[in-house]
């Protein structure tokens, strides 16, 4: 009896850990079922490479929202990284233990606070400040960057503070012994050695920059023109899907289908990359 | 010499500045949404029903209560028991474990949108359910399943090995030891996995707006529509005339989050302690 019942609960709990194989089965299943189709119908070049976005006159490209993800992704990066590695490094080796205990609990407090809250605030406070310093409608890549630079510093923060940690301390110690000071044994001993680690939360940044939706749709614009500057207005992969799922029918559906694939081939290729380099630091 | 101190200093001050930033940024945000959301927040924003004149949060947080309780009660027993397999069943080296880590995270990287597309296609269009909290609820559970699992594990492998190999000791089966010893031990981990995923589920919106729909209204069933308090926020910017709903909303979204927070450290402080 006693016996029968262990049998039974080794083969449930068998069960439930591949639920999360199947849940990747079935969401590879439907998207690729959903939206290869388009992609066929409407030609590869023509779907990837196509400038034009018009749904009514049955055009279907989406290079556009192709860079403009690229674009505020990238923007995102170059605001957000920086001040992310520097506050992991202060978290990890400048903060004295009292600050740490308000820091840490900020940093988590920014990662968990709803994107449509932050998409609210930079529509409340960015793209107004945006308007009155160059012109302009405000609603704008520039505006969608700074909006992402905040919202990926938690990821940044977290995954670099874990990699400097896991530093050995003889590095430090070392450089310390050869006369360098503090900083300059943290900077130039600790984090080149934190490298991989420091580059897997960089990764990860880009995975949430492009996966993140409603705050873009709020602060960006959404024209599905290539984006000319920082300042003209732009549309992600992700709020191309968002703004007309609502309504489209047919080939239209078919290849929004088509662009969350898109997405969904972007975010595997980010998340082999974070494996690899996860795996090579040892985190 | 003068150089290098120069260099130190630099970097010091840069290092303080970006904290100070990071920190400043938390600090603006929500000072200013309290700032200007705590006016908005009246007795007519929690009336039983919502009309056009008087677009009520009440519904919405009913809305999010049941969806967060219905993705936890799918998620949570599914999350604790493949945990269960992969510490205390799986033999090392197993391909089957290798594979459930690999999935899992890869859900954790998908993007929510991602997954609201995924729901609509499977749940809607070929299950036939409509717009519907179980539908939202399903599209939900899964998107927190790695969590569950990631958070779950950690826990169970912080048991000490002594607890298992006592009760192995004292003649009870690896079932017994597993419920009466292994989960009780781990359960403030576990309880910290859940708010996290709490969280998360109060704060999604892009993955609920195409399974679980915008009604506003206090959902009657299972398979009724029903917007959250972040739908709810997104749809009112939608609509473009209630900035001061907006903020009102945006002010009971960030108290729910700090509070969650807040339960988070002091679990992780008992942890610790422990």
């Amino acid at each position: 009896m006693r016996k029968h019942r262990e049998r039974l609960m080794q083969g449930v709990f068998l069960l439930c850990a591949c639920v999360s194989i199947l849940a990747v089965a079935l969401i590879c299943f439907f998207l690729f079922a959903g939206g290869l189709p388009a992609i066929g119908k409407i030609g590869v070049p023509e779907f990837l490479a196509g400038i034009r976005w018009k749904p009514s006159n049955d055009l279907y490209g989406i290079l556009p929202m192709i860079l403009g993800s690229i674009c505020v992704t990238a923007g995102a990066l170059v605001l957000g990284v920086p001040a992310g590695i520097l506050t992991a490094a202060f978290l990890a080796r400048f903060c004295p233990n009292a600050l740490y205990r308000l820091v840490k609990p900020a940093v988590d407090l920014l990662a968990g606070i709803p994107s449509v809250v932050y998409g609210f605030f930079g529509l409340m406070v960015i793209v107004p400040a945006i308007r009155a310093l160059w012109g302009g409608s405000g609603k704008s890549m520039l505006a969608a960057s700074v909006m992402l630079g905040i919202m990926i510093l938690p990821t940044v923060i977290g995954v670099s503070e874990s990699a400097i940690r896991a530093v050995p301390e003889s590095y430090y110690e070392g450089s310390l012994a050869l006369g360098a000071s503090h900083e300059r044994s943290v900077f130039c001993c600790v984090l080149p050695a934190a490298r991989s680690g420091i580059l897997a939360a960089v990764i990860l940044g880009v995975g949430r920059a492009v996966g993140e939706t409603m705050a873009v749709i709020m602060v960006a614009g959404n024209q599905a023109v290539i984006p000319s500057g920082p300042l003209s207005g732009l549309r992600t992969l992700t709020a191309n899907i968002v703004l007309e799922m609502g309504y489209a029918a047919d080939l239209h559906r078919q290849a929004l289908i088509a662009t969350a694939v898109v997405l969904f081939v972007f975010i595997l290729i980010i998340n082999l990359v974070f494996s690899i380099l996860k795996r090579r630091s040892a985190l | 010499m003068k150089c290098a101190k120069a260099q130190s200093c630099f970097l010091r001050g840069a290092v303080f500045l970006a904290a100070g930033l990071t920190v400043g940024i938390l600090v603006f945000l929500i000072g200013y949404i309290l700032f200007k959301g705590v006016p908005h927040i009246t007795p007519a924003l929690f009336s039983l029903r919502y009309h056009t004149q008087n677009v009520s949060l009440f519904p919405a947080m009913i809305s999010t209560v049941i969806m967060t309780a219905l993705s936890l009660l799918i998620a949570v027993p599914f999350g604790v028991c493949s945990a269960v397999y992969l510490v205390e069943y799986a033999s090392r080296g197993n391909r089957l474990v290798a594979v459930v880590r690999i999935t899992a995270e890869t859900l954790s990287g998908i993007p929510s949108i991602v997954y609201g597309l995924f729901g609509y296609l499977l749940f809607l269009l070929t299950l036939g359910w409509g717009y519907s909290l179980l539908a939202g609820a399903m599209t939900l559970s899964v998107m927190i399943l790695p969590l569950m699992l990631r958070t779950t594990e950690e826990a169970l492998k912080s048991v000490p090995d002594s607890y298992r190999e006592g009760s192995f000791g004292l003649g009870a089966g690896r079932l017994r030891t597993v419920f009466r010893l292994v989960l009780p031990a781990a359960l403030p981990g576990i309880l910290s996995g859940i708010i996290l995923s709490v969280g998360r589920i109060v704060g999604e919106t892009a993955a609920l707006i195409y399974t679980a729909g915008t009604v506003a209204h206090i959902p009657d069933n299972l398979f009724s529509s029903a917007r959250t308090m972040s739908v709810h926020m997104y749809v009112l910017w939608n609509e473009g005339f209630h900035t001061g709903q907006s903020y009102a909303t945006a002010v009971v979204l960030l108290v729910v989050v700090i509070a969650l927070n807040a339960l988070s450290a002091l679990i992780a402080r008992k942890i610790v302690r422990n």
